[in-house]
């Protein structure tokens, strides 16, 4: 079956279950509102949903691009110096541990509640992917190439321009397909926690109002930006990347 | 084209740290003639290819002792090096791997340089590939441009671990002779388990034997390689497959 075919099957089928459910049940609106509900609050209330997404969609964009070159950053330096990586993984790992919604009001109270507190947690929750992912690109580099190399006289920069970094690209793209996925929560959270805009505040704005179909035009707006986002890298990659592919 | 020149081996002992009870190799004495093929042959695990990557200077993790004497030349910037694996990456063009030596050194691709990568790719009958990617090739062809790769360094000594293990019968026997062909005049160290490709191609032939290993110069081979699969390389086959299996006949 072809992918654009599963894909609406998909939808038809938990669309069905979902207005099912209402109908089997007879959930009230402001608990369950059906699917033709939803549709009419995009159509009627586009404006004010895009603004919002736009907001959402550049806190996750931005955060996207500094998490995966924050990643990059630290995975050379760990590649590099290898101090670095014995003093910087452990505190890596520690920065994992903490819930991204512990240190959201922090940012708040250091970056203020515009942007970059939520730029903030979209690329902190993705740095970490990232850099693993690149990391262990960089230094399962076939030993192959790397003999190549050294009987070619290739110097240490060298051999990392031409020949890990590009060994590093399928791994270093399986962290950004995680990254991708993640990103909107931490833009999210960031907005639950403290913001005047974005998807994460209407959802937050919505649910005070009882206007459940609005939380769920949200939630179907930030899921199919994170599906068209996922989708969108992952065509890229295999584009760029075609010899992995194969 | 360099020419290559001989090189002389002494392993007192080379001992891997991990395996200290005792050396892989001792005692063991080699003498690569220049402008010939010396194919070392041995069974897996006896040493061979750590010879092969000290001369190449790829030997990092293994303790020493001996001496490598090349005709008053150093070794460095000398020796080309075509592993068992092609080593093509995947990301670069046919033509930009067989001139990987420029990038790696930092120099721009010369229109000279270029001339030179697709005239051997014409001899490796690869000309029509040169833009292709790796992936896009079958095994033997892969292996050709690794040849090409190899012949555009122009380096007098090439160093060769077993490549063309990976490929069918038949690809092996023509690859073999078109590296014969092209590889004249060069100083070759053909690392093989295949007493068939030895036997074809080596003007010598050392087989390694005993735990640990050393070199044993095979006697003289009368005539010269490549040579016919005939009752005389059979018999040889036979007496270096005793030789290999522990019989001393």
């Amino acid at each position: 079956m072809a992918n654009w075919l599963r894909g609406i099957t998909a939808t038809l089928v938990i669309l069905g279950l979902w207005q099912g459910a209402i109908s089997l049940w007879s959930l009230p609106s402001f608990i369950l509102p059906s699917p033709l509900a939803v549709l009419d609050v995009l159509l009627t209330r586009w404006p004010m949903l895009w603004s919002h997404t736009w907001v959402t969609a550049q806190e996750i964009l931005i955060g996207l691009a500094l998490g995966v070159s924050i990643g990059l950053c630290f995975a050379l330096l760990m590649l590099l110096f290898r101090p670095v990586k014995q003093w910087l993984l452990p505190i890596l790992i520690a920065s994992q541990a903490i819930p991204v919604f512990a240190i959201a009001p922090i940012l708040m109270l250091w970056l203020d509640y515009g942007i970059a507190s939520k730029v903030a947690m979209a690329a902190i929750i993705i740095f970490f992917p990232v850099t693993t992912c690149c990391f262990d690109g960089l230094r399962s580099t076939p030993a192959g190439y790397l003999d190549l190399a050294r009987t070619l006289n290739a110097n240490r920069w060298r051999t990392l321009w031409h020949i890990q970094l590009p060994a590093a690209l399928p791994a270093l793209g399986s962290g950004l397909r995680v990254a991708v996925v993640v990103a909107p929560i931490g833009a999210v959270v960031g907005e639950w926690v403290g913001s005047s805009a974005g998807l994460g505040y209407l959802m937050l704005q919505a649910n005070a109002r009882m206007r459940i179909d609005e939380m769920f035009a949200a939630l179907f707006i930030l899921s199919l930006f994170s599906v068209a986002l996922y989708f969108s890298v992952d065509w890229l990659l295999k584009r760029s990347l075609p010899w992995h592919s194969q | 084209m360099s020419q290559g020149f001989a090189i002389s081996i002494q392993v007192n002992a080379l001992r891997y740290p991990t395996k200290q009870a005792q050396p892989v190799l001792q005692d063991l004495v080699m003498q690569l003639p220049a402008q010939q093929w010396t194919c070392l042959l041995g069974r897996s695990g006896c040493g061979k290819t750590s010879i092969l990557r000290k001369l190449a200077g790829l030997l990092e993790d293994a303790e020493w002792r001996g001496d490598i004497q090349a005709d008053g030349q150093g070794l460095s910037g000398n020796i080309a090096y075509m592993a068992q694996q092609d080593l093509l990456l995947p990301w670069l063009s046919v033509l930009d791997n067989v001139c990987i030596a420029e990038r790696l050194q930092g120099r721009s691709l010369s229109q000279d340089t270029r001339a030179k990568a697709l005239s051997l790719l014409q001899k490796v009958g690869l000309r029509e590939h040169a833009e292709r990617y790796p992936h896009a090739l079958s095994g033997g062809m892969r292996q050709r441009v690794a040849l090409a790769r190899t012949l555009l360094q122009e380096r007098p000594i090439v160093l060769m671990d077993e490549p063309f293990s990976a490929l069918d019968a038949v690809t092996r026997h023509k690859l073999q002779s078109l590296s014969f062909d092209l590889l004249k005049g060069k100083t070759v160290l053909l690392v093989t388990h295949d007493p068939q490709e030895a036997v074809r191609l080596g003007h010598q032939i050392y087989v390694m034997e005993g735990t640990p290993a050393s070199a044993h110069l095979l006697p003289d081979l009368h005539t010269d390689p490549p040579r016919q699969l005939d009752e005389r390389s059979a018999e040889l086959q036979t007496y270096i497959l005793r030789r290999l299996g522990g019989e001393h006949g």
